[in-house]
């Protein structure tokens, strides 16, 4: 039987989930497994939809997660989760910043961004969890520190040492934000959403 | 050491280990971070080239002159140097010479699917295609030994989740193969016909070696688990199918899909019952199988179009699908968007209000053929925009050329505008071209290129003036504007537009996001006065939007450009 676990970090680009990935990929190295994580680059990053998909287990064939074999998705705005949710496993966790950007049909009008997506979500029994990242960012002194924030949300949920994530964040973030970055996953891990 | 690496940082590790001491290459997604990792190594001399032409003879030239050599570039970028291709296929190699080619399946960035499997088998090159990092390196360094032995040019081809992965590395030491000395020997490298005719012989002759080699090399390798089904397949695509499939099924792996390796084919389609080809693309390996006369299944089962996943295999070889979760409404799309601050704005704002024909080119600026701007008629490739708009003018005359303009970046222009503005020139052509000069390379990551004044370690290098190139080719008319100067901008376009001769108009601003570019404060909205008149929006910043019927700045993303308060008519947008 496959064992290799998936996961998913969702985002607007520009929001730092590349970042976040290499983050996370550092800490399941230094774990000892063997990691795949596959990233977008070039035309999408440019405000698009950007997914990164995380394997890790004893041996990972394919770089992508498909459709109905995410473990967990770490979604960086509401609605990515909600554009990415086919992409969960029955019984899978999706972590959600609650922030809304507007994308382009939606800012000139053309359509409105949906309402009550938490909701929606949780009524189709999701194992959801929603928080506020970006204050909790700011708390920390920076809100491009929302994906640090969201890591240790995700710590939460992942069985590994507090060493292992101190060493990736150190070997990742650059001297001069890990100060503030420590504080974020700090935030995050300590928080447990609604 | 083990560490986890890009597959494109794989490669630039292999040509490290491998002792290539030449890299040039032309940015171009999915294959930059090749050129720019290797660029990190000090013992690798490395350099942006205009375009993929110069930097394959770039890389010929160090080859012939002794030292392991690679160009990189996208697939469409093979396009552009294919002429080099096939005649450093007759002329072989010095020391060896590697020309990595990313292929871009899915179109994540790119503007066609094109498999660059058939440049390999069009000019008789051995090509290489490794399925995760570790081969990435391994491949890279094989790829140099394989052009020595066999005196040829190799092709490495990668495609987008191979090169954009990340995926586990051992580190090894750097071998340093001594330069190999230059003998002049003008048969092998003077393509004259009488030269070419016997050096097309021994192409062919190497070819022949070559398929031999296919057949015993390890890296075609058989992955025997249940014979009823047997997959041949190479590069991500074995990965989709080893995770769908595992051990209930066998696999020919192949390592080097040209030339392909008939005995093995052969070998392992006896040990199996039904045999399927899984390729992402063409039907390049299922042709060469039913050539020999072997039964297989390919693309009925698999798409031409796109990419593969273990959930299409899964779907198409066992019928199994998977269970998912969806909400019932239709969300709204999010396309990519041109940045806050993006001085590419302000021109096609400045198109779109003059409802002008836009011939477009290959960069960020490609963008502005999305609503609400939706200022681009045609993108094609590289330079297209400037040679395509003098056509478009020579059949439609006057009135045409008083309404129509081609729109390029920098390094666009460099790589192939440049000839096209010499041909408007030359040829009487009175149309009006547009430089979009943002001081970069954008849409690929921020590479410097020959006007922006460093190279790629980022020294200082020659500058290229756009103006004198400008000049340099005939064309008199030549006006810097800055984008963010709507009035300025709206003025000069009529007044060269109007001009009974050729102009350039270099829309001249820095890429609002390179980060020696000082942002001003944030704008915002006074609500009171906002009559929700929506003027600003027909901008498409992503920083604006409506919220409660009234316009609303995002701080955190408006980089305070202004061009939003000069729209507004009621004086809402403040500093």
């Amino acid at each position: 039987m496959n064992t290799t676990k998936n996961m998913m970090i969702v985002g607007v680009g520009g929001q730092g989930t590349l970042l976040a990935s290499r983050v996370l990929g550092n800490a399941l190295l230094q774990q000892g497994y063997d990691v795949k994580v596959s990233e977008v680059h070039g035309m999408s990053q440019r405000g698009g939809s950007v997914v990164t998909y995380v394997r890790y287990g004893e041996k990972v064939y394919s770089p992508i997660v498909d459709e109905g074999q995410a473990d967990i998705i770490l979604a960086f705005e509401q609605l990515e989760a909600a554009r990415w949710l086919h992409d969960l496993k029955p019984g899978g966790k999706l972590i959600v910043n609650t922030q809304q950007i507007d994308p382009m049909p939606v800012v000139t009008g053309t359509a409105s961004y949906p309402a009550g997506l938490m909701e929606k979500i949780r009524a189709k029994g999701v194992d959801l969890t929603a928080l506020d990242a970006l204050s909790l960012a700011e708390q920390a002194g920076s809100s491009k520190a929302v994906n640090i924030v969201l890591i240790g949300v995700l710590s939460c949920y992942l069985d590994f040492p507090k060493e292992v994530w101190a060493r990736a964040l150190e070997e990742c973030v650059p001297p001069k934000f890990l100060e503030i970055n420590q504080k974020a996953f700090e935030l995050g891990r300590s928080c447990k959403g609604e | 050491m083990k560490t986890l690496l890009l597959g494109n940082a794989a490669v630039a590790r292999g040509l490290y280990e491998a002792g290539c001491g030449a890299v040039s290459s032309y940015p171009g997604t999915p294959s930059t971070e090749i050129t720019e990792e290797a660029a990190k190594f000090e013992e690798i001399y490395c350099e942006w080239a205009p375009n993929e032409k110069v930097a394959m003879e770039v890389a010929l030239g160090a080859s012939i002159g002794g030292t392991r050599s690679l160009c990189a570039m996208k697939h469409v970028g093979l396009n552009v140097a294919a002429d080099p291709l096939f005649t450093a296929s007759y002329t072989g190699v010095s020391a060896g010479m590697v020309i990595a080619v990313a292929d871009d399946p899915g179109m994540h960035s790119s503007q066609n699917e094109q498999d660059s499997r058939h440049y390999a088998a069009a000019s008789k090159l051995p090509m290489l295609e490794p399925a995760d990092s570790a081969e990435c390196k391994a491949f890279t360094k094989l790829a140099f030994e394989l052009s020595e032995r066999f005196d040829t040019p190799v092709l490495l081809r990668l495609s987008t989740r191979v090169s954009h992965s990340q995926s586990i590395v051992e580190l090894a030491e750097r071998e340093e193969p001594a330069p190999v000395p230059y003998q002049k020997n003008t048969p092998k490298y003077v393509m004259m016909p009488g030269f070419a005719k016997k050096k097309h012989v021994v192409v062919e002759e190497r070819t022949r070696k070559l398929a031999e080699y296919a057949d015993t090399a390890p890296i075609n390798e058989e992955i025997l688990g249940d014979t009823r089904l047997g997959i041949i397949t190479s590069g991500a695509a074995y990965q989709y199918a080893r995770e769908a499939l595992g051990d209930s099924a066998s696999y020919l792996k192949l390592g080097m899909v040209h030339p392909l390796p008939e005995e093995k084919i052969r070998h392992f389609a006896g040990q199996v019952e039904k045999l399927v080809v899984i390729e992402e693309l063409d039907d390049v390996i299922e042709t060469f199988v039913k050539k020999l006369g072997v039964p297989v299944q390919g693309k009925e089962l698999f798409p031409w179009i796109g990419e593969i996943s273990q959930n299409m295999v899964a779907d198409r070889l066992r019928g199994i699908r998977p269970e998912t979760t969806a909400l019932e409404e239709e969300l709204p799309v999010r396309p990519p968007v041109m940045c806050a601050g993006c001085p590419h704005r302000g021109m096609f704002y400045t198109l779109a209000k003059n409802k002008v024909t836009v011939l477009g080119d290959i960069g960020c600026y490609t963008l502005g053929a999305s609503a609400p701007l939706s200022a681009m008629d045609t993108t094609i490739c590289m330079g297209a925009s400037i040679s395509g708009l003098h056509g478009f003018n020579k059949v439609r005359g006057k009135e045409s050329e008083q309404r129509s303009v081609a729109v390029i970046g920098d390094s666009t222009f460099m790589h192939s505008g440049m000839t096209g503005l010499a041909n408007i020139s030359y040829n009487g052509g009175n149309s009006t071209v547009i430089i979009l000069d943002n001081s970069i390379t954008g849409m690929t990551g921020h590479q410097q290129n020959p006007t922006t004044g460093y190279n790629i370690k980022g020294e200082p290098a020659a500058k290229i003036s756009l103006e004198k190139v400008c000049e340099a080719v005939g064309i008199r008319r030549v006006s810097v504007v800055d984008p963010y100067d709507l009035k300025e901008f709206d003025r000069v376009l009529k007044e060269e537009l109007a001009a009974e001769e050729p102009s350039v108009i270099i829309s001249r601003r820095p890429c609002a996001l390179l980060k020696y570019v000082k942002h001003a404060p944030a704008y915002r909205v006074e609500s009171d006065r906002c009559k929700a008149c929506k003027a600003c929006m027909k901008l498409g910043c992503p920083a604006i939007s409506i919220k409660e019927g009234k316009a609303v700045i995002d701080g955190t993303q408006c980089v305070g450009c202004g061009l939003c308060k000069g729209l507004c008519g009621f004086g809402a947008i403040e500093e």
